[in-house]
């Protein structure tokens, strides 16, 4: 079942106001997606804890109505 | 199994087992292209894993979601820990980062880590 970029956007921003956001829709089926996000939030954090904030801010869609979103994560460079 | 049976299952192949890849499919046939493409990494290094097809079992493929707090499969255990799913391993991969973690956790493979 295929999730709309904006709604991913949406969930993300929720949890994580400061994001940036770039999405990219890889297949052009609404299904497989990559984003790239930058948030202060990230600082400090290794990869595994970075992705798995993001997990949570799709609650539980990640896995479920979203087969593949690649993820790239960074704090913003101080 | 049950839940429970479950978790101390995995926790042991993760124990008993240097490398583990929890994967769809086997790493003669993987089944997504995400398991695919870690199998390529791990085989290019030449590190010797264990492979879990996540797909014969329905109580494991929901069991190592929960057991690492991770939604997605693959998954990669180094030495007892979740090093990352598919993104996070590519991208250590490509930063010699993945190549670092196994010579630090004593994991022989084929490209040792160039010191400078």
């Amino acid at each position: 079942m295929p999730m709309d970029a904006n709604e991913i956007e949406r969930l993300i921003k929720q949890k994580l106001p400061d994001a940036q956001i770039t999405i990219r829709d890889l297949a052009g089926d609404g299904d497989h997606y990559a984003a790239e996000i930058v948030s202060e939030a990230f600082r400090g954090k290794n990869r595994v804890q970075q992705h798995q904030m993001i997990y949570e801010a799709l609650e539980g869609n990640m896995g479920g109505a979203l087969h593949a979103l690649a993820l790239q994560t960074s704090a913003p460079d101080s | 199994m049950s839940e429970q049976q479950i978790q101390d299952w995995i926790r042991k192949q993760v124990a008993d087992n240097d490398v583990v890849l929890f994967m769809k499919g086997n790493r003669q046939f993987p089944q997504c292209g995400f398991s695919s493409q870690m199998v390529q990494i791990l085989d290019h290094l030449g590190v010797d894993y264990s492979d879990i097809n996540v797909l014969e079992d329905l109580s494991l493929r929901e069991g190592i979601k929960s057991f690492t707090n991770w939604p997605t499969i693959p998954q990669l255990y180094v030495k007892g820990e979740f090093v990352g799913g598919c993104d996070i391993v590519r991208e250590m991969f490509q930063a010699s980062e993945l190549q670092e973690l196994l010579s630090e956790k004593g994991v022989s493979h084929a490209q040792q880590t160039q010191t400078a």
